[in-house]
């Protein structure tokens, strides 16, 4: 991500201090990730100290410090899912593409990470993949689903 | 479009777009809340668009993509009106026939229709459903009827009519006595009387005041927040403005989830509309009142939906809670006054000064007023978001408007208040639901998550859990919820692991006693709940863990084992093509045997047997039976 884009990003936030979560909300949600340039170009024109910054960038989950896989799975943890068997639906996934939540994979294929609660209980267990809702999982289904990406 | 400047001109538009409707034009209302668009909401709206075309039915046939109806079991769900037939389960296949079938014939598809699971019949409206019968629907039935990106539609059902009024007919003090005099209490968890928070900004010294919503939704198993976000955006904001004009506040928050994508887009949809209309800005309807608000993303941090963290995190910074020695509402956001209500509350705001304080009133118990939504889910047939009065009983909401246990299980107990809450079981179904009852019984009201849990649930595991989100999410800024949530999560982690061991549970409640007495914020003291409630109701199922290393629910994974039946099995090979660990040997014709060592115990065969069968069995506590010999495995017919 280049100087002029993050630019743009908090001159779109009047370049305040108060934003500093938004602005690193809009370029984690455009680049999947915070690379340490951005978040240089970030302080330097906020005015805030890298500490605050990676305090704030690993705080808060929707931050990651690290490039990410081109598809993003996302594992309901919520407790509905829970209850109708999320847990073993987060098994088969981690033994099919062998990384644990919070990982990326060598080829960078997947991300995966859990989450809780998308707020789609009805279709419990549920994962997303790249934004699209795969509701009513079985474990023994899971490995075909992740078989359409590439 | 130009201003809206006074309540005179606002009535004169509101009748102008009243006028604009032809009650029987032909409608078709889409559920396109985040749960039915999961389930082809999005798919089933292009197809409508696209075979409304391709009938030329352009002009006499409208769609309107409404917010979350309620019954996600069911959706997408489609209602058409005039005459609100309601069809279930709708896919793209059925739109054609819908089109020309109903929308242009009147005519009613029977094979889409509800069918009543008790008599077998079919029902034709929404409201009789009886999912939809029991319930009262008043801060959550306009997402029935209105296109949340639509402000006219709000208009339509008498939108900002409550912000008119009190603007023009009453006093700021009026107002804030209204609601007082309401007892509406905070929707959020902690059932604060909204009223006299208001009170304490209003007159506390500060510069400058602020109200804020609390749109941070984090309970896991919890969405009714969500579903008015998305489906009534207005009446949040229509709510915090009066909320500002009672106590002199002119810049509000709304603190949202970034995991919520669709009610950001709403909401900032609805504020952009509400000041190019004059419901927000300079000079609000020409009355001189300034109310602006800004959206404020949440970076996923379940701490933040408390409320010194929230504030916290709107200023910029990390989300941690600070002691509350001085409330929030005295010094809150960047240390002025500052009303943080829940967005239920202030979604509650505009029907109590539409309608009055006394009408408020009536509904509810003695100590609870009005109605509350809850997101029923977990081993329930009716999953969905239920609005019902205060006081109606945990037994009528998961029977009569939940329709039950689905499988023929047995109702085990009832989880409510998220994970600061805890489980209720069978012998207290009678309870009322109420802040004050359901707190006596040992769990909460929080935001209203009820987690239904059957016989095929582990309470242990369930404690656990939420210990383990908490763990998760606890911001660490204090050492009882950090450390102590910790300890609890490695002790109950270990019993369900069958490394349980004597003096575990007196361990638990000290931990436990430690953080309800010692932690900062109201999330650190009630972590704990969850465990508390499940040992208090459920203390042979620890027991059982930890002495004979037994899961009673056969639940938890260390705990049992999956065994095949040998007199049972038919050899019909299910359970073989469809395990995914490979580790079922059989073969036509032959008895077929779970390998030990190579199963994960992802339960995949137990589903698979068919029911005739039901060969596969779990089993804990006791050792698995020794295979059958391989030359003894041919299955003979005769049997």
């Amino acid at each position: 991500m280049d100087n002029d884009r993050v630019d743009q990003i908090i001159d779109k936030h009047n370049g305040e201090a108060s934003s500093l979560i938004q602005v690193l909300l809009e370029i984690q949600s455009e680049h999947h990730w915070l690379p340490k340039s951005a978040l240089e170009r970030v302080g330097e024109r906020l005015q805030v100290p890298r500490t605050r910054i990676l305090h704030i960038a690993t705080f808060y989950k929707a931050f990651s410090l690290v490039p990410k896989g081109r598809h993003e799975i996302n594992v309901c943890m919520g407790t509905a899912c829970h209850v109708r068997g999320a847990g073993r639906v987060l098994d088969v996934i981690e033994d099919v593409i062998g990384i644990k939540p919070g990982e990326t994979d060598l080829e960078l294929k997947f991300s995966l990470e859990t989450v809780n609660c998308l707020g789609c209980c009805a279709l419990g267990p549920v994962l997303e993949i790249d934004g699209t809702t795969h509701g009513k999982m079985a474990p023994g289904e899971t490995a075909d689903v992740l078989l359409n990406y590439e | 479009m130009a201003k809206i400047n006074s309540p005179v001109e606002l009535e004169e538009f509101r009748k102008a777009i009243l006028n604009r409707r032809d009650p029987d034009k032909s409608c078709i209302t889409l559920c396109s809340g985040s749960a039915c668009n999961a389930s082809g909401s999005a798919a089933v709206a292009r197809c409508l668009e696209e075979e409304i075309e391709k009938q030329g039915l352009s002009e006499s046939v409208e769609i309107r993509k409404t917010g979350c109806h309620g019954f996600c079991e069911r959706g997408p769900i489609i209602v058409n009106n005039p005459g609100g037939v309601c069809y279930l389960q709708i896919q793209p296949e059925d739109v054609p026939e819908i089109i020309s079938e109903t929308a242009k014939e009147k005519r009613v598809i029977d094979r889409l229709l509800y069918t009543d699971p008790e008599s077998g019949e079919k029902i034709t409206h929404e409201g009789d459903i009886p999912f939809y019968k029991n319930q009262q629907r008043m801060v959550f039935g306009p997402n029935l009827s209105i296109d949340p990106k639509s402000i006219d539609d709000y208009l339509a059902i008498d939108g900002y009519a409550a912000l008119s009024k009190a603007l023009t007919g009453m006093s700021d003090i009026e107002v804030l006595e209204e609601v007082k005099k309401s007892n509406l209490r905070g929707r959020g968890g902690g059932g604060f009387p909204a009223g006299q928070k208001w009170e304490g900004s209003r007159n506390a010294a500060g510069e400058a005041k602020y109200v804020i919503v609390n749109a941070d939704e984090g309970d896991p198993g919890a969405y009714m927040d969500r579903a008015i976000l998305e489906g009534n955006p207005h009446s949040i904001l229509e709510g915090l403005t009066l909320g500002a004009y009672a106590i002199g506040a002119h810049e509000g928050y709304v603190y949202v989830r970034q995991e919520y994508p669709l009610a950001v887009e709403n909401l900032l949809l609805a504020i952009e509309k509400a000041e190019e209309y004059g419901f927000l800005g300079k000079n609000i309807l020409g009355t001189g009142f300034d109310f602006k608000v800004i959206v404020h993303q949440g970076a996923g941090a379940f701490v933040c939906g408390e409320s010194t963290a929230l504030m916290t995190a709107l200023e910029g910074r990390v989300g941690e809670p600070r002691p509350k020695y001085v409330r929030s509402n005295i010094k809150g956001l960047w240390n002025q006054p500052s009303v943080l209500n829940n967005v239920e509350t202030w979604a509650n705001v505009p029907l109590i000064i539409n309608k009055g304080a006394d009408w408020f009133t009536q509904f509810g118990t003695e100590g609870s007023k009005g109605t509350k939504i809850f997101s029923l889910v977990g081993k329930i047939t009716n999953t969905g978001l239920v609005e019902v009065p205060m006081g109606t009983t945990l037994k009528d909401i998961i029977y009569k408007i939940g329709g039950g246990i689905p499988g023929g299980k047995k109702f085990k107990a009832v989880q409510t208040g998220g994970p600061s809450g805890g489980c209720i079981p069978e012998n207290l179904l009678d309870l009322e639901v109420g802040f004050d009852e359901l707190t006596k019984a040992g769990s909460m009201m929080g935001s209203g998550g009820m987690i239904v849990l059957d016989e095929d649930t582990c309470m242990v595991d369930v404690a656990r859990y939420f210990i383990e989100f908490l763990t998760d999410e606890s911001c660490g800024k204090c050492t009882p919820c950090r450390e102590g949530l910790r300890q609890m999560l490695r002790i109950l982690t270990n019993i369900t692991e069958g490394r349980g061991q004597e003096g575990d549970l007196e361990l638990l409640e000290t931990l436990a006693e430690t953080a309800t007495e010692a932690a900062l914020c109201a999330l650190g003291k009630s972590a704990p709940n969850p465990f508390l409630s499940t040992l208090r109701y459920f203390r042979d199922e620890y027991v059982a863990h930890i002495e004979e290393k037994r899961c009673p629910a056969l639940s938890c994974k260390e705990l049992i084992n999956f065994y095949i039946d040998p007199e049972k099995c038919r050899g019909c090979g299910s359970c073989l093509r469809k395990c995914p660990a490979d580790a079922i040997i059989g073969g036509k014709k032959l008895i077929h045997i779970v390998d030990q060592d190579k199963c994960t115990k992802c339960g995949t065969c137990f589903d698979a047997c068919p029911d005739k069968f039901a060969a596969v069995t779990k089993l804990s506590g006791v050792p698995v039976p020794a295979a059958v010999p391989e030359e003894e495995r041919t299955i003979k017919k005769s049997k």
